[in-house]
């Protein structure tokens, strides 16, 4: 089996599991109410760690570049409540600009 | 489902040139474009992906792509915790539609919160993965010059993500949740390989182990 194969079997089936253990192992039962309080702080605290490495990581780097105002137009976007479709598309735009112009 | 639908579409577009890129990258590590379509078909994570094709077209091997991607998803564990409950019926059931959890699917069907709909998530989950797989397999076989870089996809993810957690902040405890998760997460990042960073700033959310 190619190297190519290999890893995309491994990763593929290492992902099923990991997808399914919360589905699988605890789906169908309840929580106890102070442990549903602490899982729903996950969230946000997920979603702040993915924009910080989406943004700043690269590598195990921390770096400032075209990203950063990408970031910054989305936020400003978010700020004027803009849809979903348009903080993307400032993103990207803005990245992509600041990546050609800078 | 239909809900889901419409909560999707707008980042169909950006999932499908997303796998399109991923279908290029891969072919230029050296990758098959079967494997890379099965690639997009089970594990379904770009970063992931994106993390093991560089490895190998590195010559990192085997063994090092599969845990760099590997640790970049093992965040489904606790997300996928935090929707675990609604998840009913049979174990193949429930390990079939376990596999549409995927970072946006889980944040737009309000995933870790009291109004998370299931129907939605496979709704997102769906219609990401028809465009992501259907994206690979174009980006693949046509093999073109797509670089997601120029095309500012890098910063668009992290935009998105930021509008995602806009949508979480409600009240001061998912505010120092965000806070310390972002804070984690910096902290992390130059002492430990990519992915870690993310599954360490979970601990952030013991801010919710207090009742209000």
């Amino acid at each position: 089996m190619s190297a190519a194969w290999a890893s995309v079997l491994a990763v593929g089936a290492g992902t099923v599991v990991l997808k399914a253990l919360g589905p699988v192992a605890v789906g169908g039962r309840t929580l106890p109410p102070r442990l549903v309080s602490l899982l729903s702080m996950l969230a946000p605290a997920l979603l702040a760690a993915l924009v910080v490495t989406e943004a700043f990581a690269s590598g195990r780097r921390l770096a400032i570049d075209a990203r950063l105002a990408g970031v910054a137009a989305g936020a400003l976007a978010v700020a004027l409540r803009a849809p979903l479709w348009a903080v993307v598309l400032a993103g990207a735009a803005a990245t992509a600009a600041a990546r050609h112009f800078l | 489902m239909r809900r889901g639908l419409r909560a999707a579409a707008p980042l169909l577009p950006a999932a499908f040139v997303f796998g399109a890129s991923f279908g290029v990258l891969a072919r230029a590590a050296q990758m098959g474009a079967a494997a890379a379509v099965v690639f997009s078909a089970t594990t379904f994570a770009g970063s992931a992906q994106v993390a093991a094709v560089s490895v190998l077209g590195a010559g990192g091997g085997v063994a090092a792509a599969v845990a760099a991607a590997l640790l970049l998803n093992a965040r489904y564990a606790p997300i996928g915790i935090t929707v675990a409950e609604a998840f009913r019926g049979r174990f193949l059931r429930r390990l079939a539609e376990a596999q549409l959890v995927v970072d946006e699917s889980w944040a737009l069907s309000g995933g870790g919160t009291p109004r998370f709909d299931r129907r939605v998530l496979l709704g997102v989950g769906a219609s990401l993965w028809v465009a992501w797989t259907g994206g690979t397999a174009v980006g693949a076989v046509a093999g073109g010059a797509i670089d997601p870089g120029s095309f500012g996809l890098d910063g668009a993810f992290a935009a998105l993500f930021l509008a995602l957690l806009a949508g979480q902040l409600r009240g001061r405890r998912a505010a120092a949740a965000a806070a310390g998760g972002a804070a984690i997460a910096a902290a992390l990042t130059p002492f430990l390989p990519a992915g870690l960073p993310i599954i360490a700033a979970t601990a952030a959310a013991l801010v919710g182990w207090r009742r209000p």
